[in-house]
């Protein structure tokens, strides 16, 4: 259903248009007097409200772990395809062995990506993570295609209570497993 | 230094005035007919008639040739458009040229030019005051005339422009 | 020191030209400026000299002003490329700009500045060309401005510039006789039975040591000031250009250094504008009503030439941050409420004002 609001009929002084145009000018007058609202931006920075999505970072767990299975879950749902992940496998002689596999080399090109979030949402080890990042350039194409050491440097680390391998192993070692 | 003014300003008005008749696209003739006003302007003021000299310009080309080229530019004139001169047209020209060729002589013949342009009174131009007086005394009846034609001019576009109910 | 007067003509002519195009710069950075202050932002504050932005405090508050900043948007306009579209006609298009700038310019020699008053109490005016006919020469000149924005507008074979170029005209021929009307009681008064009769900005300004005439002729300065807005094609008339609906109107075809004399030419415009209005109005360089310059002892001399030149300035300063004020308060007019402001409620009111102002003029004359 729709409303028809009437328009209030003009009075005299309004009508006359030079009243209004001075209360006009005394709003913009005031308003000079006012601080800008505005960030200047290099120097300021604006603050990132938390679960922003900026461009997506692979994350380790606390004991410096990458935590990436190389699953390829991301790889796969990405709607531009922007993730390409080469899994390779764990050397033997490794504490994280039994993980079995990690990426051998992971790209995300950020000239695809349309920072979507399905990657985080996909991900089962919660390791691919949109972070407060939004200040992205290059030069060159080249240069926006973050690889892994790019994206392990722009992630960082993130707290983890599960330690889910962890666990598994013990629980692989002790037989006390489900 | 006057006369080497009058010669410049008064080719250029003449080239002017000749562009105007000769120039196929509309426009380029609208701008002609502005530099045809311009340099009357300036020879206006090489009279030392200053207050005819600006009236030239503001009204003329300031706000008339405004209008020209408004209306121009809202009909779109294509310079193909124009027809071929008819015969009407070239007898015209013709008629139109003798007639000031014979006006010119004459004046230019006339003895009462030759013996009294040295002795001309001062041009009442230069003085608003002068000016002024003179035009609603001296010159009242030609004013007048002048009123009227424009009055007449006036209420003929509002008969022409204005749409008749018939019924 | 026997200077020719024709080159010593030239000099001054260069001075004051280039005195106007140097505020016309600062008019750009204060419009930018007053619009971010309005709107709540910054404006420019980045640009800096290398050895006048170093010195600690000051350097670092001219350069939070933007007080560098005309030198790169000029030099912007310098060498930015020049587009010159295929199908425009090139000839109309080249001359627009120019044809918009010049007249701009040339008003500027009939505009007084300031006086000099001698030794022997005579008062010399400061000004290029002391004409008897001088508002109408400005009227008259100025008016040929607008033929810039036509032919652009035309010459540009574009439909956007087009529309604005013809919005431009009709609405120059619309509010120009208001204009021309508002300001004929000020000539009535200066030109009364009895007083001498002239045209002379300089005189006009020279009659206000009373009351000025924007307070007992209230009505023409209103008139007057709105006809102005118009004529310099300002917001909230600013149908040539109206970029909300015209991508920028008359100078969509033009870049670089064209745009920049477009650009320049409006400014020089408003300069003018707003001079012409601080001269009939507002009392040129007296600095308050009732009180002239001579009766605070700044009569004679060089000081007393400094102080109106610098009142002047000031007023006209005022002018043109009301010109920008203005312009970011006030939404634009629609084309139709232009034309119905200018030929249904500004010229008739201007011609009753004219009819009540010539009663009551001759009423003072002759009763008083
Ligand atoms: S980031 Fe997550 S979803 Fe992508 S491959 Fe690694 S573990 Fe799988
Ligand atoms: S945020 Fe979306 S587009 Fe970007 S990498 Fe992840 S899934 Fe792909």
């Amino acid at each position: 259903m729709s409303i028809v609001i009437k328009r209030k009929p003009l009075n005299f002084l309004e009508k006359l248009y030079l009243p209004e145009i001075a209360r006009g000018l005394s709003t913009t007058f005031k308003k000079i007097w006012e601080k800008p609202v505005t960030l200047e931006y290099p120097e300021q920075r604006p603050t990132i409200p938390e679960g922003y999505r900026g461009v997506p970072t692979l994350v380790k767990d606390p004991e410096g772990r990458e935590k990436c299975v190389s699953c390829q879950l991301c790889e796969f749902v990405c709607p531009p395809k922007a993730i390409r992940i080469t899994p390779g496998e764990i050397p033997e002689g490794s504490e994280y062995a039994h993980v079995e596999k990690g990426p051998q080399e992971f790209e995300i090109d950020m000239l695809r990506c349309i920072y979507c979030g399905m990657c985080q949402e996909v991900c089962p080890e919660e390791a691919i993570w949109l972070q407060n990042q939004f200040s992205l350039s290059g030069y060159s194409r080249e240069e926006l295609v973050n690889n892994k050491e790019k994206l392990y440097e722009l992630g960082g680390t993130l707290p983890d209570e599960h330690f889910k391998w962890k666990k598994k192993k013990e629980a692989a070692e002790h037989g006390s497993g489900h | 230094m006057t006369d080497i003014f009058f010669y410049i300003f008064a080719t250029a008005a003449l080239a002017g005035a000749l562009g105007v008749v000769f120039s196929r696209n509309t426009v380029n003739g609208a701008m002609c007919l502005i530099g045809t006003f311009l340099s009357m302007a300036s020879l206006f003021v090489l009279l030392e008639a200053y207050f005819l000299a600006v009236i030239q310009v503001l009204v003329y080309a300031g706000a008339v040739m405004v209008l020209f080229l408004f209306i121009i530019m809202l009909l779109d004139v294509k310079e193909s458009a124009a027809k071929k001169t008819s015969i009407y047209t070239w007898a015209a020209s013709l008629i139109g040229f003798g007639i000031l060729v014979t006006g010119v002589v004459a004046i230019s013949a006339s003895e009462s030019i030759k013996n009294k342009a040295p002795t001309m009174p001062e041009a009442s131009g230069t003085s608003l005051k002068a000016f002024g007086y003179e035009l609603f005394t001296t010159y009242l009846l030609p004013m007048q005339v002048t009123g009227f034609l424009l009055l007449i001019a006036m209420i003929g576009v509002i008969v022409l422009s204005k749409k008749v109910n018939t019924e | 020191m026997d200077v020719n007067p024709v080159i010593l003509k030239f000099v001054y002519a260069a001075i004051v030209v280039s005195v106007i195009m140097g505020l016309c710069s600062y008019a750009v950075l204060a419009e930018r400026k007053i619009s971010s202050w309005i709107q709540g932002r910054v404006g420019p504050n980045r640009t800096s000299l290398p050895l006048i932005g170093g010195i600690p405090i000051i350097g670092r508050f001219l350069t939070r002003l933007g007080i560098f900043q005309p030198i790169p948007d000029g030099l912007k306009f310098l060498f930015k490329e020049d587009v010159v579209p295929a199908h425009v006609n090139k000839f109309y298009f080249i001359m627009a700009p120019v044809i918009a700038l010049v007249p701009a310019l040339t008003t500027v020699v009939v505009v007084p500045f300031g006086r000099f008053v001698t030794e022997a109490g005579e008062v010399i005016p400061l000004v290029l060309a002391n004409v008897n006919v001088g508002l109408l020469f400005l009227f008259a000149i100025s008016s040929l401005g607008v033929y810039g924005v036509v032919l652009a507008g035309w010459s540009s074979n574009s439909k956007y510039p087009f529309l604005g170029g013809i919005r431009a005209s009709a609405q120059m021929i619309s509010y120009e006789l208001a204009m021309g009307v508002s300001v004929l009681p000020i000539l009535i008064w200066v030109n009364a039975p009895g007083r001498e009769g002239t045209l002379n900005l300089f005189d006009i300004a020279q009659a206000q040591n009373g009351f000025w005439f924007a307070m007992w002729m209230p009505v023409s300065a209103i008139i007057f000031l709105v006809c102005l807005f118009a004529e310099t094609n300002r917001l909230p008339f600013d149908m040539a250009e109206s970029e909300t609906e015209l991508v920028s109107g008359f100078h969509t075809e033009y870049s670089s250094f064209k745009f920049g004399l477009f650009f320049v030419g409006e400014y020089a415009h408003m300069v003018v504008g707003s001079c012409v209005f601080t001269l009939l109005f507002l009392g040129g360089w007296n600095p308050m009503p009732f009180v002239t310059l001579e009766a605070l002892g700044f009569g004679e001399g060089i000081l007393g030439a400094v102080l109106s030149v610098g009142i002047f300035l000031g007023k006209m300063c005022g002018m043109m941050f009301f010109f920008m004020w203005i312009r970011w308060t006030l939404p634009r007019f629609r084309y139709d409420q232009v034309m119905k402001l200018g030929w249904k409620i500004l010229l008739p009111l201007s011609i009753a004002n004219l009819v009540v102002y010539t009663i009551f003029i001759f009423y003072l004359d002759t009763k008083l």
